[in-house]
């Protein structure tokens, strides 16, 4: 799939966003006073909502995304706008009380980290619904999408502990699903045999694409360019999302400069893991152009 | 949100205001489109259903007819070029000045030397017009492309039976059970062919495919013969072999329509050696194995014989028939002897023979249709044997191809397949034999016009365009000793020849629709060379150069002076009887073009600027006494002209009441008549005469009735064909005429009488060992020529051409995906991308014509693809061959018919690496678009 | 509208022909072209006469190569548009409710004023039906010429869409499959017709009929041997031509 920059930086940074505005609504970080809070507040609320706006600039009528809202009875795109809504609006009526009023309503906080949590699996079951995208359509995609989220926010959330066992997790959880992924498209079954019905006259190629030059559906589904360089950017993203920030934390102690460290190094390979996550996935309609 | 609801929708909008009916030149097959106008532009083109060529399909390029319609490429005014020839740098002039600076160049030359004006046409379908044009002119260098496109194929027919495939004759696709195809990737006749196969599809009947490249047609074949590369010859005559050993020909159908049982001088000291034996008044005669005497073949009741010496006047002689098997049944034909070299088993060779003779003979099928013949025999009912053939180009562009395709109409005669139910057929105004065609006209006279028509079907060495010292009187060498039938001219040579000036410089290079300086040469590059080259006094060595061309082709850069023309919705045209109509196998039809919507630019029709270049030239036939037009433009020659008294260019609704078939005064509401008409006319022939035409009574009288012929005219093919052996004669030393001594060999070894095969001329001059690949161009079904390229639509479909190699040739040199090839002939050199492909002949490469463009033409970008990533095969042909060591270049063409032998290419391969700015070789300098480039995005329907 | 119907009274859709298509591109640009100026939105070409065209369009015609070990390589052209599935994954992901299933007929369509032009469809789509207009930036797909089928300023016999009319080959069948005695249910039981990637549950509607048997590659039965020997009797091949002639 074309790793179009907007849906990396969406799901990363919204990712992150709800991550945060989990971990808050458990009253987490436990800070007090109004500036603290805000800060905080507004990092969940803003990556959140940098996350959503981000996500309209691949849309060809953003003016229309209102309408999203509507499917929420089959669409998990319109279930996801929706709840990333309401954990918005319920986040930020908590985290004003909170802040301003000083004023928690547990009750509400919990509220927010569940539609929070529900917004990042909605999130990832957009993905993972996809039997298209075999890599995808796999138990792995939700469980990472929630660690991720999980793992980032806690890191944001100066939960160091947990962001340390988190980020572990991650690191296996994610190795896990690239070895589940790299099997999932031949699991699947389907191949240009199947694609084509033609397996009765032997193994099938292509001769020729429909055009000589490209469209819209070989441009968003088919990347193979940047997947040569996969292997090297998994030990990458691994190493800069969890293993080194994972191993600062675990093995020193949290400062303030080792949190950062570990944010920034886990952000860089969390945009990278996103990349591949995307780069690396195989549309089924790459098998009508014989490239997947 | 419980219940499923949807967005109410309009499901019977307006379609158009407006539906005009005219006829489609996407390409020259000719179908009739309902053109649909909605707010004065164009909404949507569709396939005519009542029209008898297309019956309501189109394919791409005619469902694409908007977008060559609005194109970018679209010329604008009359130009005069300002830079050098080639760089495409003009200045917008009015008609006026054009006509005024044409009439300077030739009214000069026709007072003193017509001969220097060459006036050559390309894709045009009005040569009933131009020819007539150049006549009156009076140059003798007048043809259109038919040289270098498929003279083999129409040639190989008319001397063979009086008509051949392409546009002269259609498989019977209602009946016929077993197909054979040879070398066809589209044809002329790309829908009909295609609407056949998909009926033949329909009913399950079989479709062998003989064809090196497995794709377009040869993809749905039920069988595909992937011969190798000018060998057909030698397959049909394999197949011919087999026939005759297990006796599965249809004696009764060669004894009634065939000269095979004429008796054949064998007096090898004769002058008349080889030719038919003639009783007194002409008459072939035939031994009559009953009354044991020879008598002419026509007799009542007589019994040929098909075996046999006999001496007729003291001359020894054979019946044809006998010539023909002994000749087909020596070893030399047996599939054994053949397979290798054709790259066919020959089991397979001996299936398909098999396959041929049981489906002709064991599933016969007859109508009960009575007929009558032309000697008065009635018949009760039609025979016929349903195997049918069709081929191409894949046969005729090759040096061996007027043999080849003698072979396979033999093969079809054999089998008693033509003209019968389930056989091929022939299209109005065919049948017509060799007879009633005219001869080639040459005698040139300043200030009047030609002596007759420019071309014809010699019928001896006594029809050549030669003078008493045997030179040559066509500047493209046409009708000589080299290529004595080159029936259609041989556009290939006019512009080398003009630039050597051999036989004679000429002062005035007048083309019509053809891309000389790309596509339609071979040796591209030596091409633009010759037009832009100068003598030593810095002129032009070709003076000058007039074009007519709608579109800013690379040809369009290379001309002095351009006469730009219509697209073909805005003009008049005419698809006539005189020319190449549109007819069926039962049927006589014309068509027309109008001017379904106007033109927006200064730009006339190039028949109407023909017409009135000719009345401002004072031409006869288009010029009053006082100098005042006699056709205000081409409407009015289309209603008003005369060929023949009663006769004009159209056929239908003639007479002052439109109720004249063929024949009829002029209507001046003709044209309106056939608009009415959805743009066409059609006369169907009653089914007793709808087969077997060349002796069918019935059709003899109705072609005379709608003024195809002047007088009944039934004949018998010519499978033996004594014409070719009068030129054999000839060389033998026979006769006034004599060829020159370097001629005698080549002349003796091609003109047989029957048909033969021999190697391609470039295969048995180059080294096999250092050239050992097959090289090939096919049509794109979706793009026609050069001239798709400017279509936004169809340029996503073919943007570039790679070079198809076969999985055989792409193992053996390692090739990988995205690699590139250099690719090399005796004659030059290409560097291109390069694809593999199985379903290939193993030693056969093969790429998209015409793909490959020049940066600058068409209104594309320098970058387009076309330019940076496609090609032309044609720089590695070559319109001579190499040096054979004898101190002559040869033509690359057959020897007898002069056609150009494009696919006897043979070339080596060797892989290399993409190349790291994507770029194929030969990279040809940008010329200027005087045009301008297309508009960066196109979004058709949107006001 | 992006719940599914639970039923559909027609199941209209297409019958491909695999062993007649000819790869000849003209239902490509028929549908182009139809299309345009019809259903919503223009299909846009981008950099029409540039480097890299760029194009929608709603029918692409593929070209596959087929091998079995040891035998020739046959050619497959093979059309591709919307299969109108029954279970049809671009409508239920779709978060606008702009794709939507007919109830009537089963035509899978997008309402283009709702849509957003997320992909998201495009994405759920595994036979590559669906193409985002650049320029308009909303979803296009094969609306089974909606607007020619059912069109009442059409002469009836041509309301078919415009592929099916053009197709020179007659390799495109339109009709209803919910109706087992319509041409496509009839020709599609006869030949065999089959679903694209079954296994991914989509149902579609719309059938290939897979190429025959090639006899270069299946070979028949060689039934002709008798046909061809070559008369032993009396006299070789003159002796064959006597007796043929005497009995005609
Ligand atoms: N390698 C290779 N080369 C080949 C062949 C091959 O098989 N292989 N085939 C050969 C054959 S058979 C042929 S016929 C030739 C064809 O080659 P050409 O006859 O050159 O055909 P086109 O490229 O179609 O070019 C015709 C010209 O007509 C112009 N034109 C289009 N429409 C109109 C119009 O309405 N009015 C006017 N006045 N001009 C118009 C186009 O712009 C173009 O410049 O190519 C030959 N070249
Ligand atoms: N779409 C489209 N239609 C066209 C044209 C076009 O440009 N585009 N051009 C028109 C013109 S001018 C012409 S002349 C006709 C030509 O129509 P075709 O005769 O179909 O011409 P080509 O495409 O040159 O195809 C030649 C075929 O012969 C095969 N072939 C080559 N050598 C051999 C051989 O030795 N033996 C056999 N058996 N096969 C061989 C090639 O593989 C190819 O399939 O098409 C006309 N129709
Ligand atoms: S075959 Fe196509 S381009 Fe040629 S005349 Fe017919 S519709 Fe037009
Ligand atoms: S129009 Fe018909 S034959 Fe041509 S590509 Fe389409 S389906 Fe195939
Ligand atoms: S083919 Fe694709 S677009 Fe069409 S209904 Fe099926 S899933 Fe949807
Ligand atoms: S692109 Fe349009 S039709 Fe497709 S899912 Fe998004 S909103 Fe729905
Ligand atoms: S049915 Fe209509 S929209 Fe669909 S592919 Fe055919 S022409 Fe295009
Ligand atoms: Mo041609």
């Amino acid at each position: 799939m074309h790793p179009a920059p907007s849906v990396i930086i969406f799901t990363s940074l919204s990712g992150l966003g709800f991550g945060l505005i989990f971990w808050m609504g458990f009253g987490l970080p436990a800070v007090n006073g109004m500036i603290v809070v805000a800060v905080f507040a507004t990092l969940g609320l803003g990556l959140a909502t940098i996350g959503l706006l981000a996500s309209t600039f691949h849309l060809g009528n953003p003016q229309r995304a209102w309408r999203a809202f509507s499917q929420w009875k089959t669409s998990w795109l319109s279930r996801e706008g929706i709840l990333a809504v309401l954990t918005l609006i319920t986040f930020f009526i908590y985290a004003c009380l909170w802040a301003f009023l000083d004023i928690r309503i547990a009750a509400l906080g919990w509220l927010s980290s569940a539609l929070a949590a529900g917004t990042i699996f909605t999130t990832s079951m957009i993905y993972a619904q996809m039997k298209t995208v075999p890599r995808w359509n796999v138990s792995s995609t939700l469980l990472l999408f929630l660690i991720y989220s999980a793992a980032g926010g806690a890191l944001l959330a100066a939960q160091m502990q947990a962001a340390g066992a988190l980020l572990a997790i991650l690191a296996v959880v994610q190795v896990l699903a690239w070895k589940q992924g790299d099997y999932a498209f031949a699991k699947a079954g389907h191949t240009i045999e199947t694609a084509t019905g033609l397996s009765a006259l032997g193994k099938v190629r292509l001769l020729e694409k429909p055009h000589s030059g490209t469209n819209y559906l070989m441009k968003e589904m088919i990347h193979i360019v940047g997947r040569k360089h996969s292997a090297k950017l998994r030990v990458i993203s691994i190493a800069l999302m969890a293993i080194i920030p994972a191993t600062l934390i675990l093995a020193l102690d949290a400062g303030h400069i080792i949190a950062a460290l570990a944010i920034v190094l886990h952000v860089a390979g969390l945009f990278a893991a996103r990349w591949l996550f995307f780069a690396e996935a195989e549309h089924v309609v790459g098998l009508y152009y014989d490239q997947r | 949100m419980t219940k499923h609801h949807q967005p109410l929708l309009d499901t019977s909008p307006e379609v158009s205001d407006e539906i005009r009916q005219t006829t489609c030149y996407m390409c020259a097959c000719r179908c009739g489109i309902d053109v649909h106008i909605k707010d004065g532009k164009i909404k949507y083109i569709e396939g005519n259903k009542d029209h008898p060529v297309n019956k309501g399909v189109l394919c791409a390029k005619g469902s694409a007819g908007i977008m060559q319609h609005y194109s970018p490429a679209r010329l604008n005014n009359p130009m005069k070029r300002v830079g050098e020839r080639g760089e495409g740098k003009f200045e917008d002039i009015s008609w006026d000045e054009a006509f005024e600076i044409a009439a300077g160049w030739l009214k000069p030359i026709r007072e003193t030397a017509p001969e220097k004006l060459a006036f050559f046409t390309g894709r045009d379908q009005s040569q009933s017009l131009t020819s007539w044009w150049a006549q009156q002119f009076g140059t003798p260098n007048y043809a259109a492309h038919g040289g270098f496109c498929s003279v083999n194929m129409a040639a190989g027919g008319i001397y063979t039976m009086g008509g051949a495939f392409w546009e002269f004759g259609t498989p019977d696709w209602d009946r016929t059970k077993l197909f054979m195809i040879f070398g066809v990737a589209e044809d002329h006749d790309s829908n009909p062919i295609k609407i056949g196969l998909g009926k033949l599809k329909a009913r399950g009947a079989k479709v062998i495919g003989v064809n090196p490249v497995r794709s377009g047609y040869n993809a749905i074949a039920d069988e595909w013969v992937g011969i190798t590369p000018g060998t057909d010859g030698l397959f049909i005559l394999a197949l011919v072999h087999e026939l005759l050993r297990a006796g599965k020909v249809d004696l009764d159908y060669l004894i009634r329509y065939t000269n095979l049982p004429f008796l054949v001088n064998t007096d090898n000291a004769s002058d008349e050696s080889g030719l038919m034996i003639r009783d007194e008044n002409g008459k072939e005669m035939v031994w009559d194995r009953v009354a044991g005497v020879a008598v002419p073949w026509d007799t009542k009741d007589v019994k040929p014989a098909l075996h046999g010496d006999q001496t007729v006047d003291g001359v020894t002689c054979k019946p044809a028939f006998q010539i023909m098997a002994d000749k087909y049944m020596t070893d030399e034909y047996t599939p054994d002897a053949v397979a290798e070299r054709c790259g066919i088993p020959a089991d397979r060779i001996r299936k398909i023979a098999a396959e041929l003779a049981r489906v002709a003979f064991e599933e016969e099928i007859t109508l009960d249709i009575p007929w009558t013949d032309f000697k008065g025999e009635k018949h009760s009912k039609m025979i016929g044997r349903p195997v049918s053939f069709h081929a191409m180009r894949g046969i005729s562009a090759h040096s061996n191809g007027f043999q080849t395709a003698r072979a396979l109409h033999m093969l079809q005669i054999l089998l008693g397949s033509v003209e019968c139910p389930g056989g091929m057929r022939f299209k109005p105004p065919y049948p017509k034999p060799v007879e009633g065609h005219p001869k080639p006209h040459h005698t040139v006279t300043p200030g009047k016009p030609l002596n007759g028509p420019h071309l014809g079907y010699p019928r001896g060495p006594e029809d050549l365009c030669i003078d008493e010292q045997g030179n040559t009187k066509r500047i493209d060498k046409a009708f000589t000793w080299e290529n004595p039938l080159s029936a259609h001219g041989m556009m290939h040579m006019v512009i080398s020849n003009a630039h050597a000036g051999d036989p004679y410089k000429i002062d005035t290079l007048f083309m019509y629709m053809a891309n000389m300086a790309w596509n339609s040469s071979m040796n591209t590059s030596g091409v633009m060379d010759m037009l832009r080259d100068k003598d030593e006094n810095g002129e032009y060595v070709i003076p000058h150069i007039i074009y007519s061309d709608a579109y800013s082709s690379e040809m369009v850069a290379f001309a002095d002076l351009i006469l730009p023309d219509t697209t073909y919705l805005e003009r008049h045209d005419c698809i006539s009887l005189l020319d190449r109509p549109i007819s069926e196998a039962d049927a006589a039809a014309d068509s027309i073009r109008w001017p379904v919507v106007e033109p927006d630019r200064d730009v006339r029709g190039f028949q109407t600027a023909l017409i009135q270049l000719g009345v401002k030239l004072g031409l006869p036939g288009m010029t009053n006494e006082d100098g005042s037009a006699i056709y205000k433009d081409y409407a009015d020659y289309i209603t008003n002209h005369q060929r023949r008294p009663g006769v004009g260019p159209l056929a239908g609704f003639r007479g002052k009441d439109g109720k004249g078939k063929g024949r009829g005064e002029p209507n001046p509401n003709q044209i309106q008549a056939y608009i009415d008409n959805g743009g066409f006319w059609i006369d169907h022939i009653d089914p007793e005469n709808a087969y077997f035409k060349p002796w069918n009574k019935g059709y003899q009288e109705w072609a005379v009735e709608i003024g195809i012929f002047d007088v009944e005219m039934p004949y018998v093919f010519t499978v033996y064909q004594e014409i070719l052996q009068k030129f054999r004669n000839a060389a033998d030393g026979k006769g006034a005429l004599q060829p020159p001594d370097h001629l005698r060999a080549q002349l003796s070894a091609t003109m047989d009488p029957l048909p033969i095969w021999y190697e391609p001329f470039e295969q048995s001059i180059v080294s096999n060992e250092e050239y050992p690949i097959h090289a090939l161009t096919q049509r794109p079904m979706a793009m026609y020529h050069s001239w798709g390229s400017q279509n936004a639509w169809l340029r996503q479909i073919h943007g570039t051409n790679p070079m198809f190699i076969s999985g055989e040739l792409w193992e053996e040199h390692s090739f990988a995906d995205d690699d590139w090839a250099v690719v090399t002939s005796v004659h030059g050199e290409i560097e291109v991308p390069v694809v593999r492909m199985d379903a290939l002949n193993g030693k056969t490469i093969w790429t998209w014509n015409a793909i490959g463009k020049r940066k600058g033409a068409w209104a594309l970008s320098e970058d387009a693809p076309e330019a940076t990533k496609g090609f032309l095969l044609n720089h590695l042909i070559h319109e001579l061959l190499p040096s054979k060591g004898d101190g002559m270049r040869w033509a690359n063409s057959d020897p007898v018919t002069g056609q150009a032998a494009w696919f006897d290419l043979r070339v080596k391969i060797k892989r290399v690496p993409p190349p790291n700015f994507i770029q194929t070789q030969p990279d040809i300098p940008a010329q200027a678009s005087p045009v301008g480039v297309g508009p960066k995005t196109v979004s058709y329907g949107k006001e | 509208m992006t719940q599914l119907p639970t039923f559909t009274k027609k199941k209209l859709g297409l019958v491909i022909d695999l062993d007649t298509c000819v790869g000849c591109h003209a239902c490509v640009i028929s549908c182009k072209e139809w299309n345009t100026t019809s259903y919503g939105a223009p299909l846009s070409d981008v950099d029409a006469y540039g480097a890299d065209p760029d194009g929608s369009f709603l029918n692409r015609v593929h070209t596959f190569e087929a091998k079995q070990e040891g035998c020739s390589a046959q050619t497959v052209h093979f059309p591709k548009s919307c299969l109108h599935c029954e279970d049809a994954p671009c409508v239920t992901v779709c978060p606008t409710g702009a794709s939507y299933k007919r109830e009537e007929d089963g035509i899978v369509l997008v309402n283009e004023d709702h849509c957003i032009g997320c992909g998201l469809c495009a994405w759920a789509c595994p036979y590559g039906a669906r193409e985002m207009d650049k320029v308009e930036g909303v979803m296009k797909k094969c609306t089974l010429c909606v607007d020619r089928i059912y069109n009442e300023n059409i002469p009836e016999e041509d309301r078919v869409p415009s592929c099916v009319k053009t197709c020179p080959a007659g390799a495109r069948h339109f009709g209803d499959f919910a109706d087992p005695t319509s041409n496509v249910s009839i020709l599609s039981a006869a030949r065999g017709g089959m679903d694209l990637m079954p296994a991914i549950g989509t149902k579609p509607v719309n059938k290939y009929l897979p190429p025959r048997p090639k006899a270069d590659i299946t070979p028949e039965l060689d039934v002709l041997g008798p046909l061809m020997a070559q008369d032993e009797t009396a006299g070789g091949f003159i002796g064959w031509l006597d007796r043929t002639l005497e009995r005609l």
